[in-house]
């Protein structure tokens, strides 16, 4: 087991390179600001750059918009939607990257208190995509004086932002030599712009990498530097193709920099209340992680054994629901092996949930920094399920590799390792062979390809140029290409809206298969995460249960966003005794310190219900922005027939005994019926069936929710809960009696 | 390595070493603000709760604001402290103060003051 205390610290950065890099600096603007102290949450400021002409605007937030949109995501999509029209696309020049913190974002007494948000209008998708992201950024920004920022235009050559929060000042500068890759530039800057060795904790920086210059898939990096180990670490914006949006504006990235951390920077309300929620927190994980997820210890990739023992860990394109090859990744793997054990690994202050896992000095074998050691941030378990199982892989050393190569390119590890076994799916079935890919076999579990794939992605060379497409693109080229049946490919791809799924297979989680299919950005856990309370905990059985979890879950975990506050702490570890209360799967005593924090920051008193009316409103605004760039109907919410059951005859066998059982146990045939079926047959049948149930429930799911059959949301809905706005009105109005 | 040890059957629940503790550093006498503390027993007698010096509070700080110094004492550095109260929650022994009056918590320094007050010697410095 590698242990903290015997990790060496890494390879101090050459100053004298770093001063070069600043030299070549040109100033294209620079201003003074009076910073404004954070009142109970909020600055109520509101940043403006446009990097077209190097302006830079400070205006207030106004309190309508704080009443109706709370902060966080909320303020991300009110200032998107303002500045763009039902025309803008990923690349107009007024489509904006918007980030906010919240209010409750920037308290350390808490678990998981930094979290960022950011929006834009996606490459992938069309729509607004909304990620969240721990790092320092976040909170050292809200400390600078701003509640959003918001970034706009396209700069001519490549720029720097800088933001320092103690002397109140913001520049732009024309930056020609910074490395791209989101390790090197994110050391650069953060030695840069601190004042010795002690001050690089008051730096944080957001960059994407050098993917992102051309791969629809890429993300933005949030660095937050890790005094014990000497290093920059990377958290991630990963969703949607943000790091895209980012360099085609020619921004090489944003510094945040803020001296003096305190646990009451917020001038909260009542701090009292928040210390003693803290402290009990802090206590509950001491005594119940080592008892239940481990978090401390492997971080999300705590999952993979059991999603793997219920049939859910992708494996080989989401065909299978795990892999005969577990042992060789399975946490203690991780644990005993890979990842530095006893150290503090929160990515904000007070994070005592800790689930930031770092593989140290990671040697690595391929590519441009083969031979070098690094930091390894992670994996996640959805970047081991994404580039492991489901590509056919279990190699810790490849995971670790394509993790590290992924996050400093600036890739989405989810999107890639949807992607690759979509390509590897294609190549097994002769949609793709040697010739297309230009040499890469890339068959399941053929790591080296997958590796290549990577570089050449980055380089923007061969057939990297078409992984860097995106799912949904890809599919479409393969047809107009007569490589293969779009029919087959719209059932494998995973993907809906243009985004890749994320890490779970849903095929016997009619609740997932909604909690995917009925997301505003795309198929995403993080809206309706319901594959462990519905397959592996068993708390919503019925059919109506299933339905209001996809009623309730969307607006509660919406709620996070709004705030500030990262999900995981709410249940990944929960009290002792939650068995024992009424709704186990919601954490009431979790819900009521978020209660408590909100109180104890805001001094606005808020109950369960006004938690929920706060998300409703920013989700159905989101809703109707979907409607507004023309994906935001019913039609839009179909999902791919892999996510729903089996596609093809290998997948069906691979579980006959469950799906012959089925047909007679649900889908209303008899034994004799059953048996007297083709093998094709039973696959139609099935199908049918899974495909009405997916039907039913969204016909359960929309009226709760307050929409229309078509999936609009209805005026007297947005009425009632206080979001009949002109602008959404005037959307939804026509499209009322609109059938799907 | 020093630290406080104890012996709890010398101890007559006169609560002397809190009063020594609390007032030290946030000037009254009250046992919450003490990095010692006295409990009553069920059974009869006192539990003494002190700080150990095991170390937890380090490992669980991100910042890495405590610190051993050479004679294995853990010492909190309230100037870089960000008052996020891991190590309070996670201090086995409970004996870290959180005061609302204080952004920073306060941990034992193996100060003696507490081991003065003492009428019995029910607790002393241990220096080895």
């Amino acid at each position: 087991m590698i242990m903290m205390c015997d990790v060496p610290r890494y390879k101090d950065v050459d100053m004298e390179e770093i001063n070069k890099i600043r030299d070549a600096h040109v100033l294209l603007n620079k201003v003074e600001y009076e910073p404004k102290q954070i009142y109970r949450g909020y600055t109520d400021k509101l940043l403006t750059i446009d990097v077209s002409d190097s302006s830079i605007k400070i205006s207030d937030i106004p309190a309508e918009v704080k009443e109706k949109f709370v902060g966080g995501k909320g303020y991300c999509l009110r200032y998107l939607w303002d500045a763009t029209n039902p025309n803008t696309k990923w690349d107009s020049p007024e489509n904006e990257i918007v980030m906010s913190a919240g209010p409750i974002a920037g308290i350390t007494q808490y678990a998981g208190t930094g979290k960022m948000l950011v929006c834009t209008i996606s490459p992938l998708t069309g729509i607004p995509i909304d990620s969240n992201v721990g790092g320092f950024f976040g909170p050292y920004l809200k400390f600078s004086g701003f509640d959003a920022l918001e970034l706009k235009g396209q700069a001519e050559e490549d720029v720097i932002i800088v933001i320092d929060g103690n002397k109140g000042t913001i520049e732009i500068d024309k930056a020609p030599l910074e490395h791209l890759d989101a390790h090197v530039i994110g050391e650069e800057l953060t030695a840069m712009y601190a004042d010795n060795e002690n001050d690089r904790k008051h730096v944080a920086v957001v960059c994407a990498g050098s993917a992102a210059d051309h791969c629809d898939l890429s993300m933005l990096n949030f660095t937050f530097y890790d005094p014990r180990r000497g290093v920059v670490r990377l958290k991630q914006a990963g969703r949607g193709g943000i790091g895209r949006v980012f360099r085609h504006k020619r921004v090489k990235a944003i510094v945040c920099k803020y001296q003096g951390i305190k646990n009451d920077l917020n001038h909260v309300y009542d701090i009292s209340i928040i210390n003693k929620t803290g402290v009990k927190y802090h206590r509950e994980m001491a005594t119940q992680d080592p008892k239940q997820n481990n978090m401390r210890k492997i971080g999300t990739a705590n999952t993979m054994k059991i999603l793997n023992d219920y049939d859910i860990l992708p494996t080989h394109n989401f065909k299978f629901g795990g892999t005969p090859n577990i042992s060789e990744m399975e946490p203690k793997v991780f644990i005993e092996n890979w990842l530095t054990q006893g150290g503090a690994d929160g990515c904000w202050y007070g994070c005592s949930m800790a689930c930031a896992k770092a593989a140290d000095h990671f040697k690595l074998k391929t590519g441009p920094y083969a031979g070098q050691c690094v930091v390894v941030d992670g994996p996640e378990y959805e970047t081991a399920a994404g580039v492991g199982p489901n590509c056919g892989i279990t190699d810790p050393q490849v995971i670790l590799e394509l993790n590290f190569y992924c996050d400093t390119y600036g890739i989405d590890t989810i999107s890639w390792g949807t992607m690759v076994a979509f390509l590897m799916e294609c190549y097994e079935n002769g949609i793709l062979n040697k010739e297309r890919t230009g040499g890469l076999e890339l068959n399941f579990g053929n790591a080296a390809a997958d590796l290549e794939l990577l570089h050449m992605t980055a380089r923007n060379e061969g057939f990297g140029k078409i992984a860097g497409m995106g799912t949904h693109k890809q599919k479409e080229y393969f047809a107009a290409q007569g490589w293969g049946d779009i029919n087959f490919m719209n059932d494998i791809a995973m993907e809906q809206k243009g985004l890749e799924y994320s890490e779970y297979g849903s095929k016997e989680s009619l609740a997932q298969q909604g909690g995917y299919g009925l997301t505003n950005k795309g198929p995403q856990h993080d809206e309706a995460w319901l594959i462990f309370m519905d397959q592996v905990n068993n708390q919503i059985p019925t059919f109506e249960d299933k339905a209001e979890a996809l009623y309730y879950y969307p607006r509660f975990r919406t709620w996070f966003g709004l705030v500030g506050l990262c999900k995981l702490p709410w249940n990944d570890v929960v009290p002792e005794n939650n068995a024992l209360t009424d709704e186990p799967a919601k954490v009431p005593e979790h819900v009521d310190n978020y209660l408590n924090l909100f109180y104890g920051v805001t001094g606005r008193k808020i109950d369960r219900e006004d938690l929920l009316v706060m998300s409703e409103r920013v989700y159905n605004f989101q809703r109707i922005f979907n409607i507004r760039l023309g994906k935001g109907l019913r039609k839009h919410d179909a999902i791919p027939y892999r996510s729903v059951g089996p596609v093809t005859e290998e997948e069906y066998l691979s579980r006959q005994e469950r799906y012959d059982g089925q047909l007679v146990e649900k889908a209303g045939y008899t034994k004799e019926q059953m048996e007297a079926m083709s093998l094709q047959e039973k696959m139609a049948a099935t199908r049918k069936y899974r495909e009405g149930e997916y039907e039913k429930l969204i016909d359960a799911v929309y009226p709760k929710r307050g929409w229309t059959m078509n999936g609009v949301p209805k005026v007297e809905h947005l009425k009632k809960i206080g979001m009949d706005l002109p602008e959404l009105l005037e959307i939804v109005e026509p499209l009322q009696d609109l059938q799907p | 390595m020093k630290r406080l040890v104890k012996d709890e059957s010398l101890c007559i629940g006169c609560r002397s070493c809190e009063r020594a503790c609390s007032t030290a550093y946030y000037k009254v006498d009250d046992r919450d603000k003490s990095c010692i503390k006295i409990n009553e027993k069920p059974e009869g007698g006192f539990e003494i709760k002190v700080c150990t010096q095991c170390g937890i509070c380090y490992q669980v700080c991100n910042t890495g604001v405590i610190q051993p110094n050479p004679k294995g004492v853990y010492m909190l550095n309230k100037k870089e402290c960000v008052g996020c109260l891991m190590c309070v929650g996670y201090c086995p022994e409970q004996v870290m103060v959180q005061d609302d009056s204080r952004s920073e918590p306060s941990k034992c320094t193996a100060c003696g003051l507490c081991v003065k007050a003492c009428p019995t010697g029910a607790i002393k410095i241990e220096d080895c």
